[in-house]
């Protein structure tokens, strides 16, 4: 009798958990089909931007700066047992542009930007704000979903490199300005071992395909959630464990075939 | 005088009989239709003649605001058929859908203006979208429709500035803004203050009068509606029980609509929702 009900739970989320991945890619690829209103109005897209992007800027800087800060400690204590503390420049940049400015500044963005959009679209619903647009024969995902998915495609790379740069400022005054190590040195190994293609490039590819991920989960969240005050915080929760998760995973996928072991 | 009573009762209803089927705008025919298993609508047959102001009246969850979205095309019927200007909605395509609702207009039960917009841009909202009128135009236009409904001097507020009744006196200047052929309230009495009740009532007869449109308005507001409504739709659980004038309604003997228009507790809308034994429930002997 328990093992019966325990199969039918299960089975039961399977299948729902099925029936949402379906509907979330059913989502996206409409959100990519009525995006073409969206550029042609741009302000559209412009206004999103400054409250996905612009407004994330502080927590990105300020987050990017103590990580940096951090690095430049850590990755100082270390190279020293190897008589490599000049190294400290390259180590900064290639663990922010290749790794951690893609991944962290995409978790904050997901806990920034994408709970406000989840809380925002899940709000309008339950206030039948979606349902008067669908009314007015203003179609809701061309009108609302696109220009803020655009919003967070555009936004995340730019954030992500925001963060790389705060990051190496912050690794440059633990490393030179704080403990001493040689800023010539710093900076022209920096510049010696970080390449276009294969680090800044990639990192690129990487927060493009965050953003992406991150934006379409929360306006997902947000488009399906409840119309009820529990609905929303349980969509806005939903946003940020998902997006994480998700960010997390691509980055191993992402890693293997960008980096493969080099 | 029973018997001419009776003479007259037969002219009225031939009378709108002939209104109702020579021009409806919206014709309901034998309405189903359900959520998951549970039935909703069970067999609505409704006709809203051109330019006439109808209510729709019942208990809250008998169905009324299911049916409004069954007119605007938001949810598709099971069986039978909604038409309106001769047009079967659930048979149309996407592009006609939207193009018919840019004829329809709709004030929802808490106006659900755009809260990151102005009351200016909420107005000026459709015209932006449906129309490639300049600025200076759309201006002009707002400010009539806004000036219409009393609040010319809001235009500059955000919607979480306005009172519950202004909200919906705004969302009503947003409804009219594309001059649409049939305007749909769905409660739109609903929590407010006695001042407000009055004019949005005033307003929504007079748009009515005013701009020719055909009007639906569900409520469940007896007093306010039964002076500004030309005819009445009583359902209870999913079916018509009752229709006629304002004043027919007021004198009808049917028991359910006696109990609801004078707000008894005593009827066939019982007091208790159905349960088990309630000495059971306590877990009392007999």
């Amino acid at each position: 009798m328990l093992f019966d009900k325990t199969i039918k739970v299960i089975g039961h989320r399977a299948i729902n958990a099925v029936w949402r991945i379906g509907m979330a890619a059913r989502f996206f690829f409409l959100t990519l089909m009525y995006s073409g209103s969206s550029f042609r109005r741009f302000h559209l897209i412009i206004k999103e931007l400054f409250s996905t992007g612009v407004m994330s800027l502080i927590i990105i800087i300020v987050a990017g700066l103590f990580v940096g800060m951090v690095l430049g400690l850590q990755g100082y204590e270390t190279l020293k047992r190897y008589g490599s503390e000049s190294a400290l420049g390259s180590m900064v940049a290639l663990s922010l542009v290749r790794e951690l400015g893609p991944v962290v500044a995409a978790l904050l963005f997901a806990s920034r930007a994408g709970s406000a959009m989840t809380a925002e679209i899940g709000l309008m619903k339950a206030t039948e704000q979606i349902s008067a647009m669908e009314m007015m024969a203003v179609n809701p995902i061309a009108r609302i979903v696109a220009p803020r998915f655009w919003a967070g495609v555009i936004s995340m790379p730019l954030l992500a490199a925001m963060f790389s740069a705060a990051g190496i400022f912050g690794g440059y005054f633990v490393g030179v300005v704080q403990i001493g190590v040689d800023e010539g040195s710093f900076w022209s190994q920096m510049q010696a071992a970080v390449d276009f293609r294969d680090d800044i490039l990639n990192g690129v590819i990487k927060s493009f395909v965050f953003g992406t991920a991150v934006t379409v989960i929360a306006l997902f969240e947000g488009y399906d959630a409840p119309p009820t005050a529990e609905g929303v915080s349980g969509a806005t929760t939903r946003t940020v464990v998902t997006s994480s998760l998700v960010i997390l995973m691509l980055d191993f996928v992402l890693t293997s075939i960008m980096f493969k072991g080099n | 005088m029973g018997l001419l009573t009776q003479w007259f009762r037969m002219c009225h209803l031939f009378f709108w009989a002939l209104i109702l089927s020579s021009s409806a705008l919206v014709e309901i025919s034998d309405l189903h239709f359900a959520y998951g298993k549970r039935p909703v609508l069970e067999g609505i047959n409704m006709v809203f003649p051109k330019g006439k102001l109808i209510a729709i009246m019942g208990l809250s969850g008998c169905g009324k605001t299911t049916l409004l979205r069954q007119i605007g095309g938001v949810l598709k019927p099971v069986k039978g058929y909604v038409k309106v200007g001769g047009q079967v909605i659930h048979e149309l395509d996407q592009d006609a859908l939207y193009a018919m609702r840019r004829k329809m207009g709709m004030l929802f039960q808490f106006g659900a203006l755009f809260t990151d917009m102005s009351v200016y841009d909420n107005v000026a909202f459709q015209m932006r979208e449906h129309t490639d009128l300049p600025e200076e135009i759309i201006h002009d236009l707002v400010l009539m429709k806004l000036h219409a409904v009393g609040l010319r001097g809001t235009q500059h507020l955000m919607p979480s500035e306005l009172s519950g009744g202004m909200a919906r006196r705004v969302a009503l200047a947003r409804a009219v803004a594309l001059d649409p052929m049939l305007i749909m309230y769905d409660e739109p009495f609903a929590g407010l203050d006695p001042i407000s009740l009055t004019v949005v009532g005033d307003l929504i007869r007079r748009l009515n009068d005013a701009l020719g449109v055909t009007s639906i308005v569900v409520t469940h507001d007896v007093q306010e509606s039964m002076k500004i409504v030309d005819y009445v739709y009583f359902m209870a659980n999913g079916v018509i029980v009752a229709e006629g004038t304002p004043d027919e309604i007021r004198a009808s003997d049917k028991a359910f609509v006696h109990q609801f228009v004078h707000g008894e507790i005593d009827g066939p809308v019982p007091f208790h929702y159905p349960g088990g034994d309630y000495r059971q429930d306590l877990n009392l002997r007999a």
